[in-house]
């Protein structure tokens, strides 16, 4: 009797240690994020902000003719006709015009910059660093990650660099892979459920394959969208049937992207909406065959009704794979540089595990930072769609 | 009178050799008039031959109670008489179910217009998730019904003596309510479609002896309007509530379930002609 305790004891432990493990890798990996995200940095500009004031007004507060003026007098004339070509300065705004003298005129630049951890426990050796290595040059705590972080475009300058191109191509490719796969795999899986005979060894087989096809490497997938939707399809991914792009545009796009990753989730849609019909007790079918309700009806009405949160739950965790998924996305040609919004599903593309790679493969060190910064982006983003499942599943469970 | 007719004639299950021969009561076989009727029903789940050459003849307006020993095909044959057996995928049926004067396994017959025609309550209470209210005029809906909907759901929870305790509260969710009143919304929601007959599969085996006397005494009211065919485990359920009975039993070799005796419960109950049936009805059995 004390050793079948015993023993059971010895179990409990080793189950509990697995999930302390678990937590402390997750904890690990959050606190390193972290650790990139935040922290002092030294910023050396090219050109003090204080030295372009004019009449002793700092140029945070002057209005944009005077800033245009700054402008004009610290950059050289080609410059400054490019950007006129780029957009003619009465075109732009008073904060674009603010921003051109930062990125061309003032220059900032990180000099150093050190952790979360340095930060918070050597503070006074990073303030002593600074003076005597660094003397003249601003201190200041930097977290990479702000508002300014997700609004920028993509920039070669780490300290300019956002993820809002980023951003907005994730969010169109996985719309565009949610709309493509959500109908194909719920009406796969309602078929393979509720018409076809299991019987049958045809089905069986188209079973199998669909599990096997959820394990295949995603890379896989890649060199399939590569071949099928970037090269076969070409004039349709591109745009080019639609009249939308130049005939010299290649079906790179978006479109492709999201289709790969389409197929990509699409196995695990079917198999996600599976499992949630098949929980749908029997009982509910008989009760409503009894009463003289054809198939359709029943799946209409009761079936579907039930399964509806599981349907849901299992899509956005599938989605939530497509988010973070990047081979696949190199094979088909994302845009490791953009710095353009994606403006339709023809556009040419980056997401954000995409620049993550680009970035923590740069040699400067600043650039591990904003690769920090943006997997927080990430990760939020993920988890936001993960909290909008939960949201949906129990709204949906509870009219029930 | 002892109708002549081959088919009335219920056959003699190989098991009881110690009655010569077994012919249907005199009082079933003289009305002409069946609410429904098998002919040599057989039941198969792959090659399993579950109920064997079933000859059963339901009286209209009456309760006809089928007992039996578990796994005996009691079930098997109560789904039969409105093609519910074919939504398990093994299941063949062969053999022939006539319902006012067709064969309804006929390939011409939809089994959806069958099952709206006969209807079925089942041994765990399963109302939709949905809405009192729903749940009820639900199976009207879809078979098209064009009249007033609220008078009819009224209407059906009143005949299925459920009105009083719900009508506060029809909006509320069919599951809100207990076992026993899920159980007659059930009925209610089966009486909505106006079927003809009522199939019920050990309708109170999952209820208290409150709540199954309450559906007792239920089944005892529609047996005015409906023909109902109830299987049941329990004998005193069967005796209490059915007019007429009909007892199956395990063929001993193939493990098939045949009819071994049908009749007036009454009979069936005080002095019935096979030795298997007395067996079985007191207790010596099963």
């Amino acid at each position: 009797m004390p050793g079948r305790h015993r023993r059971g004891k010895v179990w409990v432990n080793i189950f509990r240690g697995s999930t302390v493990a678990g937590i402390i890798a997750l904890l690990i990996l959050l606190v390193n994020i972290t650790n990139g995200a935040f922290g002092y940095a030294v910023i050396q500009n090219e050109t003090n902000p204080e030295e372009l004031a004019v009449d002793g007004i700092e140029i945070k507060y002057l209005d944009k003719e005077k800033l245009t003026q700054v402008l004009r007098e610290n950059v050289s004339n080609g410059l400054f006709r490019r950007l006129e070509n780029d957009l003619p300065i009465s075109e732009r705004t008073r904060e674009n015009v603010y921003g051109l003298i930062i990125e061309w005129v003032v220059q900032p630049q990180v000099a150093h910059q050190w952790t979360l951890a340095e930060s918070i426990f050597q503070r006074s050796d990073i303030q002593r660093t600074a003076q005597d290595e660094y003397s003249g040059l601003e201190l200041r705590f930097e977290s990479w990650l702000d508002a300014q972080f997700i609004t920028n475009p993509q920039s070669g300058d780490p300290v300019k660099a956002g993820v809002r191109t980023a951003i907005l191509g994730s969010l169109w490719t996985i719309l565009i892979a949610f709309l493509f796969s959500f109908p194909i795999g719920v009406g796969a899986a309602i078929y393979l459920e509720e018409y076809a005979r299991q019987d049958r060894s045809i089905n069986r087989v188209i079973q199998t394959n669909i599990n096997n096809l959820a394990g295949v490497p995603s890379i896989i997938y890649g060199i399939l969208g590569l071949a099928i939707f970037v090269r076969a399809l070409e004039g349709f991914t591109s745009g080019m049937l639609f009249g939308i792009a130049e005939p010299t545009e290649n079906g790179r796009t978006i479109l492709s992207a999201g289709l790969t990753l389409g197929l990509l989730i699409l196995p695990l849609i079917i198999i996600n909406s599976q499992q949630a019909i098949k929980a749908v007790p029997d009982s509910l079918r008989q009760a409503s065959f009894g009463l003289g309700a054809t198939r359709w009806q029943t799946i209409r009405s009761h079936v579907l009704p039930s399964a509806l949160p599981g349907i849901l739950t299992g899509t956005i965790l599938a989605i939530s794979r497509a988010i973070g998924e990047t081979a696949p996305l190199v094979v088909v040609g994302a845009s490791t540089f953009i710095a353009v919004d994606p403006d339709g599903p023809f556009s040419k593309f980056t997401t954000l595990p995409i620049q993550i790679y680009q970035w923590t493969s740069r040699p400067q060190d600043v650039f591990r930072n904003i690769a920090a910064a943006a997997i927080i982006v990430l990760l939020i983003l993920l988890l936001s769609m993960n909290a909008f499942a939960v949201i949906l599943r129990n709204r949906y469970s509870k009219r029930i | 009178m002892i109708q002549t007719s081959p088919q009335a004639v219920i056959k003699m299950p190989e098991i009881i050799e110690l009655v010569s021969s077994y012919t249907v009561p005199s009082e079933i076989g003289n009305d002409a008039e069946f609410a429904i009727e098998t002919r040599e029903l057989r039941v198969y789940y792959d090659d399993f031959l579950a109920v064997k050459d079933i000859n059963l003849m339901i009286k209209p307006q009456k309760i006809t109670a089928i007992i039996g020993s578990s796994g005996c095909g009691k079930s098997t044959v109560l789904r039969a008489f409105n093609r519910m057996n074919e939504l398990v995928r093994t299941a063949k049926t062969s053999g022939e179910v006539i319902f006012n004067g067709v064969n309804i396994y006929e390939d011409s017959i939809d089994p959806v217009e069958v099952r709206r025609r006969i209807g079925m309550v089942f041994q765990k209470p399963n109302p939709f998730p949905k809405s009192i209210y729903e749940n009820v005029a639900w199976g009207a809906k879809i078979n098209g019904y064009q009249g007033r909907m609220d008078v009819l759901v009224e209407d059906s929870l009143k005949r299925a003596a459920l009105w009083d305790e719900v009508k506060d509260k029809l909006e509320q969710s069919g599951l809100s309510l207990s076992g026993g009143q899920q159980q007659r919304l059930c009925i209610a929601r089966t009486i909505a479609v106006e079927p003809e007959i009522i199939l019920m599969d050990e309708p109170a085996s999952a209820l208290d002896p409150i709540a199954t006397l309450r559906i007792e005494e239920l089944m005892r009211d529609l047996a005015k309007e409906y023909t109902i065919i109830i299987v049941t485990h329990n004998m005193q359920q069967a005796a209490r509530v059915s007019d007429y009975t009909a007892f199956f039993s395990l063929e001993e070799e193939s493990r098939s379930g045949v009819l071994v005796e049908y009749g007036e419960t009454q009979k069936i109950f005080t002095n019935p002609d096979n030795r298997v049936t007395e067996d079985y009805i007191t207790g010596r059995f099963g």
